[in-house]
């Protein structure tokens, strides 16, 4: 098949950016939305022109390093699934198709579709950890944990920090993220010694990030490649009410 | 220079314990003095990192991710061995070591195997308090699957994304540490040079990727944690950053390269469907253990729907020829049989390049729930690279390269041939010989961060003289120099041809002619295509935009490069291992019925290669390994 792409190019941070338009020739439904920006790439080389930066690496939906806002949706609007996992099987012959960066002031552009999430790194060191040190820890099994509790523990787990919650929500909220990394340490009975200290200061880093407020209107679940549930959500605002209570 | 592998004396199960007495210790107060270098943040290189780091030292960590959290170890699925013996099924420390020794097709340290078992209990201790969410039974305790041709149940899992949880238990100790000031993060920045001081490993010189700029540090130690080379083939399993550059440019320096040849090669990806391909992704041993594998009986039904061939005409050709392991058969062996059908034009899908992996009989017994409950998300991923619906039809599935079992020569301390340098996780050659089981490499690379290298190095920090150079010493500005020189060839050639095709060319070459099968008369003509496509490499690259920015062809087309030489000698190490073992599949040394043929009367050594100057061959040196503990003995599973 054959498609127009309208690409967000822009230098770098401090340079204005732009929409180009490109063809992409020849493209087989089997492509993963990234193999076929490679063959567009390889194109553009062959012509000296400089190839259009984007994030990847695992290229198998788990590391969260790819983003793309595709026809206004991050990761292309497909239930569960991330842009390299996203197949051109799922596009027709003579589609355009608007590809742009994740957007948000706490995730500052770089260069083209390249942006920076390094704020979600701050915000896991503000507390998104249990504090135990290498050695003298107990028998794996010397603490039971019901399996529903732990199954839980896992679905919050299972984020992959790509921000695609951030770039879909209106207020470039981070909710999801923060309350994905709450929920699942805050469920075991391992995290829950630390429990109020981390909701209160991952909250406080969030902010501090310039995310803007949650108002519950669901797109970060929608468009979340790993469906984690707005619930985390109604559990993080839970646990930072009781923390703000204790007065921690 | 001979190798000495340090190995301490005394009876097996005693050599660690003596061994950590033995070793020197550094004052508590004193650790802080110490800078230690960390490259990679992968299960190892964040293990380690964290764990330094709450010692006291002073670390530094690189990657070149735009955060740690992304290393390719967050790709890992199936899970993580320890021998716990939870299951009560016969499980112990010393039988995880004699399967890890005999999977390895009798080519690893006896020493460093079974300090692994040891160690490999405190790991699941270690990450359940960092709050892993393993999978865990009703009654709360954890649960264990078997994994990767072992007998026993002692695989940890979390659903399919173990390698996940555990590097974001590592991560988050990293992040602690990073928040407690210990630790220095440095995200997309890639070493690009070791820098050798007096004979010691004393900084690196890395690229920041954003800024391109080229900088210096200095260290009292560095470690390699910077995962393996699979990715030489092109095609792998490994995740698209997945390089050499590390390790190679310390070879360059002086630290050997130990078995390069040993390559593994996964039975169970999804088969290639085009040029296009990018990488391949696999789909998780653990569905072997409920799917059976089989191609029909004959060429000509080949083309045919899958359920319309009867059972009668189908050949389930690993219950067939292994039939007291059948479909659970170790990886390399399974990869080959599934060359071998295909090979007799027995194959299925696009090119013949196929092998069925059937849940039909498992969904009958166990009902498609269970069977959704246990492998849901690998049918999932299936469907979505294929459009197929895997429990309707049978899933295609095809080798590809997956794993490096070779990588930087250690001794027992897990320091290399130059003192300072220490390499941890798959970037070294240590613990599985010539074929790693499934379940082993996130056992190595926690055992290497958490337990092993924070003890060593200690060790050498304490019987070294100190010394922490500037960063302006004149090795370090070479050093810079020549790294800026290479960046500017890399921009200057301006040719026809495309990183990426040149990559894919090479590739091609080595898995046609050291992939599954290897023999002389191929090995020798990759030996002579190799410096020819160097050279084109040389010639015609084209690598656009400039070096001051954020610039992924340029970032991309130096990893190649490195590949481009690394494939030299790997294509070596093979041509002079003439035997066949685990992963190293040489068609002249095999039995009548097509098995490996080890020749352990002269090749029951570690190879490790010494760098000797551009157009010089390298020299080799031999580790041989003595077996103490476990008699060798021909690997079969039949
Ligand atoms: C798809 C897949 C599934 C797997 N499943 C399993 C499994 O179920 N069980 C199992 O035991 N093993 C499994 N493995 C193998 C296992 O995941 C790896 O061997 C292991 O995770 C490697 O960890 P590592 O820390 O050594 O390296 P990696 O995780 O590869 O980390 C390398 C690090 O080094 C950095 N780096 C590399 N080069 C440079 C440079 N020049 N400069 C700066 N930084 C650099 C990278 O940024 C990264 O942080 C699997 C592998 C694959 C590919």
């Amino acid at each position: 098949m054959n498609l127009t792409l309208r690409v967000w190019r822009q230098k770098n941070a401090n340079s204005p950016g732009r929409f180009e338009t490109y063809e992409a020739r020849n493209i087989l439904e089997d492509m993963s939305f990234l193999e076929m920006l490679d063959v567009v790439n390889e194109e553009l080389i062959q012509r000296g022109q400089e190839p259009i930066a984007f994030d990847s690496d695992c290229r198998e939906g788990i590391c969260g390093m790819c983003s793309l806002v595709i026809n206004g949706i991050p990761h292309g609007g497909r239930r569960g699934t991330a842009t390299c996992q996203l197949h051109m099987r799922h596009f027709k012959d003579g589609d355009t198709i608007t590809i742009e960066p994740w957007r948000a002031r706490a995730f500052p552009l770089i260069k083209d579709l390249v942006v920076d999430r390094s704020a979600f790194d701050r915000i896991i060191q503000a507390g998104g950890f249990i504090s135990v040190n290498t050695g003298g820890t107990p028998d794996g099994n010397a603490i039971p944990v019901p399996k529903p509790d732990a199954d839980a523990a896992m679905d919050a787990a299972a984020c992959i920090g790509c921000g695609a919650c951030v770039a879909v929500c209106k207020n470039a909220s981070a909710m999801l993220f923060v309350a994905a990394k709450v929920s699942h340490l805050n469920l075991l009975p391992q995290g829950k010694v630390e429990k109020d200290r981390r909701a209160l200061n991952m909250v406080r880093q969030m902010d501090a990030e310039g995310f803007g407020n949650c108002t519950v209107t669901g797109s970060c679940e929608a468009v979340c490649p790993k469906e984690i549930s707005l619930s985390f959500i109604a559990k993080l605002n839970r646990d930072y009410g009781l923390a703000t209570l204790k007065g921690k | 220079m001979t190798l000495d592998s340090k190995i301490p004396s005394g009876p097996i199960a005693q050599k660690w314990d003596k061994h950590r007495f033995d070793l020197k210790l550094v004052n508590p107060a004193n650790k802080r003095k110490f800078e230690i270098l960390v490259v990679g943040s992968g299960l190892a290189g964040a293990s380690a990192a964290a764990t330094l780091g709450e010692l006291g030292y002073r670390v530094k960590c690189f990657c070149f991710q735009d955060s740690p959290r992304r290393a390719h170890s967050i790709a890992a699925q199936g899970g993580i061995n320890a021998a716990k013996n939870y299951q009560n099924d016969g499980d112990s420390i010393y039988r995880l070591f004699y399967d890890t020794i005999k999977g390895g097709d009798f080519r690893a340290r006896e020493a460093n195997v079974y300090r692994l078992a040891q160690v490999s209990v405190n790991i699941i201790d270690q990450c359940v308090a960092q709050g892993v969410p393993f999978a865990r039974e009703y009654g709360g305790l954890l649960a264990n699957r078997s994994f990767g041709g072992a007998q026993v149940s002692r695989t940890f899992y979390a659903r399919g994304q173990t390698g996940q949880q555990l590097l974001l238990g590592a991560y988050q100790a990293l992040c602690r540490q990073i928040s407690l000031g210990t630790v220095q993060m440095y995200p997309r920045t890639e070493m690009l040079d070791l820098v050798v001081i007096d004979g010691h490993a004393k900084g690196i010189v890395v690229r920041d990727l954003i800024s391109g700029r080229i900088s210096s540090h200095a260290g009292d130690a560095v470690v390699l944690a910077t995962g393996g080379y699979g990715n030489v083939f092109f095609l792998s399993t490994n995740a698209k950053g997945s390089n050499v550059t590390a390790t190679w440019r310390a070879y360059k320096k002086g630290a050997f390269f130990a078995n390069p040849c040993y390559t593994q090669i996964h039975p169970t990806c999804i088969p290639v469907s085009g040029e296009h391909q990018s990488k391949l992704t696999l789909m998780s041993e653990s569905l072997r253990n409920d799917g059976r594998v089989w191609v029909p009986k004959r060429k000509e039904d080949c083309g045919k729907p899958p359920t319309s061939i009867p059972e009668s005409d189908r050949d389930y050709y690993l219950e067939r020829k292994y039939p007291s392991f059948g479909n659970l058969a170790p990886r390399d062996i399974s990869s080959r049989a599934a060359k071998e059908v295909c090979d007799e034009g027995r194959g299925v899908g696009p090119g013949g390049l196929g092998v069925y992996l059937d849940f039909a009989d498992a969904i009958r017994r166990l009902g498609v729930d269970k069977i959704r409950e246990r492998y849901g998300n690998l049918f999932d991923m299936y469907e979505k690279i294929t459009g197929e619906n895997a429990y309707e039809t049978p899933m295609r599935i095809y080798p590809a390269v997956h794993y490096t079992m070779g990588g930087t020569w250690v001794d027992y301390n897990l320091m290399s041939t130059i003192p300072g340098l220490f390499v941890i996780g798959e970037a070294n050659f240590s613990d599985h010989g010539a074929n790693r089981l499934g379940a082993s490499a996130l056992m190595q690379g926690l055992a290497d961060g958490y337990f092993i290298l924070p003890y060593t190095i200690g060790h050498y920090f304490a019987s070294s003289k100190q010394f922490r150079p500037p960063t302006d010493h004149p090795e370090f500005r070479k050093s810079e120099e020549e790294i800026r020189a290479m960046t500017n060839r890399l921009l200057s050639v301006r040719g026809k041809r495309t990183v990426t095709s040149l990559h894919r060319e090479l590739g091609k070459l080595l898995w046609e002619k050291c992939g599954m099968a290897r023999n002389e008369a191929g090995l020798r003509e990759a030996l002579r295509r190799i410096p020819e496509l160097r050279d084109e490499f040389c010639r015609t690259v084209n690598v656009t935009g400039e070096s001051g920015e954020l610039n992924q062809a340029l970032e991309y087309a130096g990893r190649v490069a490195d590949f481009m030489e690394f494939a030299e000698l790997l294509c070596l190490d093979a041509l002079h291992r003439e035997e066949s073992c685990g992963g190293h599949f040489r068609t002249e040394h095999q039995t009548p019925d097509g098995e490996a043929k080890r020749n352990d009367d002269q090749f029951a050594y570690v190879a490790a290669w010494e760098y000797k100057g551009p157009d010089r061959q390298p020299e080799m040196h031999r580790e041989p390994l003595i077996y103490e503990e476990v008699q060798m003995s021909t690997r079969s599973y039949k």
